[in-house]
């Protein structure tokens, strides 16, 4: 079969509240390689979402497929980043990014990792902090050694849930163009939840609108008529300001 | 040039440590000067309260008997109970957090026994072990018990569950969060744990040494007491109070070098 990852009328509801589901027949694909954004007014379960892809929590009713995970057995298999950046602060820049390699179930070439590592610091213009402690870094910083840690547990899906919510404008801009050169470079698939409609619009080959509604979820799907490679500019062409305007409308339109 | 840099260096040091203890030292230093004072005037007399100078003599006359003789029994005493409780208190403590049950019917004894006035409980442990040194490591051990269970076990129960669930999604397993999550995590409640209950430690081996025995500081400062000796008497109790302060140190020594770093550190500019 394909190589897509498919959700199929999904609904999830937590213990004790079977009555009122955060999720309900929820249907998606998501195809390999692609990076999609997935945008909706808090509450609107896309978190839980996450939790659901990542294995954390199994579904009530439907079905999740990724093609190259077992069934029910996604825990350790897909990268999950969650809004914190929750490194160990007992732990340097370098001893957080070991961790996926010292938890992974097959044993793993330190030496190899460590370089692996090196470069990665290397590339978020970390150099020089591999020694450093969590506490030492600015909050830019940290989310850059999350993002790495995320990546260097090698899932082919990654979860990136509001993963530059809490930056500046400026280092938020930079961190796009990382995860852009990187998604490019490594092919991943990437979901991303986001508040920022801009950002959206500027990662993503999709926008999926998700809308609390009273027969579930109601979906909304819209494709980023923007060619690769992207870079910061296109935000002011005029197909995407129209498309930025309807989506500004639907989302309040909402409340 | 660099020799002078040492020095220098050296120098910062000593300036540093004076800063930090200077005041504790000149205090320290003024209240001996007036103790030794009043009892010179003899305003207090030297059988209920001796010098400074008449305890320093008097530990200078017993040293052998001090230092060969009662010191290791106590040291002894402490060391084999505060070992015993640091296992029993580390093995009952992971043993409540990963299991409820035990949790739920463990836990009131253990606050139970330490309601048992000790005092009273200790003669029973003479009649158990008789008047040897084990009388003695029983009540250390139950004097050190509680506060190294519940500090462990209330270090454990600290975390995050969002950071759970990152390990988790990472394929944590189980033992792999306790070990890189839980146990970091812990550390610095078991170590206030351990130094507080280090201290109680030397309390405790004196309680059991003063009910009987033969060796151990306690009971050579009861032996003086009765004899009128209050110098010797005091000779033992500074005694025992430096074997508890370089305890104590010692613990925060060890808590230095290998326990978690949780906060701190100067922030660079980022």
């Amino acid at each position: 079969m394909d190589n897509n990852i498919t959700i199929h009328n999904m609904s999830y509801a937590f213990p004790g509240k079977r009555d009122s589901p955060v999720l309900s027949n929820v249907s998606m694909r998501v195809a390999n390689g692609e990076f999609v954004s997935l945008i909706g007014s808090s509450g609107s379960g896309k978190s839980t979402l996450f939790k659901l892809l990542a294995g954390l929590l199994e579904p009530t009713h439907g079905t999740i497929e990724i093609p190259w995970v077992p069934e029910g057995k996604r825990l350790g298999q897909v990268a999950y980043m969650p809004q914190k950046d929750l490194l160990l602060s007992w732990r340097t820049v370098m001893e957080n990014c070991m961790l996926p390699a010292e938890l992974a179930p097959e044993r793993q070439d330190k030496g190899r990792i460590h370089a692996d590592i090196l470069a990665g610091l290397d590339r978020f213009g970390l150099s020089g902090y591999a020694h450093a402690y969590p506490d030492e870094l600015s909050g830019g910083m940290r989310q850059r050694v999350a993002l790495l840690r995320t990546l260097l547990t090698g899932g082919q899906l990654m979860l990136l849930d509001e993963p530059f919510g809490a930056l500046d404008a400026l280092t938020k801009r930079e961190m796009h163009r990382w995860l852009l050169e990187l998604w490019e470079g490594l092919g991943k698939t990437v979901l991303f939840i986001t508040h920022d409609i801009e950002e959206a619009l500027l990662l993503s080959d999709r926008i999926i609108l998700l809308n609390p509604g009273r027969q579930g979820q109601q979906l909304q799907d819209l494709t980023v008529p923007l060619p690769r490679p992207r870079h910061s500019d296109m935000i002011y062409e005029p197909a995407l300001v129209q498309m930025r305007r309807r989506l500004e409308e639907q989302l309040h339109a909402r409340r | 040039m660099r020799e002078g840099n040492l020095g220098d260096c050296m120098k910062d040091n000593v300036r540093r440590w004076l800063t930090r203890y200077g005041p504790f030292l000149w205090l320290m230093l003024l209240l001996l000067v007036f103790w030794e004072w009043i009892v010179r005037m003899g305003w207090v007399p030297s059988f209920i309260i001796p010098a400074p100078t008449a305890i320093a003599s008097s530990l200078y006359e017993h040293r052998y008997l001090l230092l060969a003789t009662h010191l290791p029994a106590t040291l002894m005493e402490v060391v084999v109970g505060f070992g015993l409780s640091i296992g029993a208190g580390i093995a009952l403590a992971t043993g409540m957090h990963m299991n409820r049950s035990i949790e739920k019917t463990l836990y009131p004894f253990i606050v139970i026994s330490q309601t048992i006035p000790l005092i009273a409980l200790s003669p029973v442990f003479i009649l158990w072990f008789g008047y040897t040194q084990w009388s003695k490591v029983a009540v250390v051990f139950l004097i050190a018990f509680f506060p190294i269970v519940v500090s462990t076990y209330d270090g454990l129960r600290q975390g995050d569950p969002e950071q759970r669930e990152l390990l988790l999604t990472m394929g944590a397993s189980k033992w792999d969060i306790f070990c890189k999550l839980q146990v970091p995590l812990a550390l610095p409640s078991f170590f206030s744990g351990l130094k507080m209950s280090v201290v109680y430690c030397v309390v405790g081996a004196t309680i059991g040494e003063w009910l009987g025995g033969s060796k151990g500081l306690g009971y050579f400062s009861r032996r003086m007491s009765s004899n009128m000796n209050t110098d010797a008497m005091f000779a033992a109790i500074v005694l025992l109070s430096l074997l508890g302060i370089v305890l104590f140190v010692l613990i925060a020594w060890l808590e230095k070098r290998f326990g978690t770093r949780l906060h701190g550190g100067k922030r660079k500019t980022g």
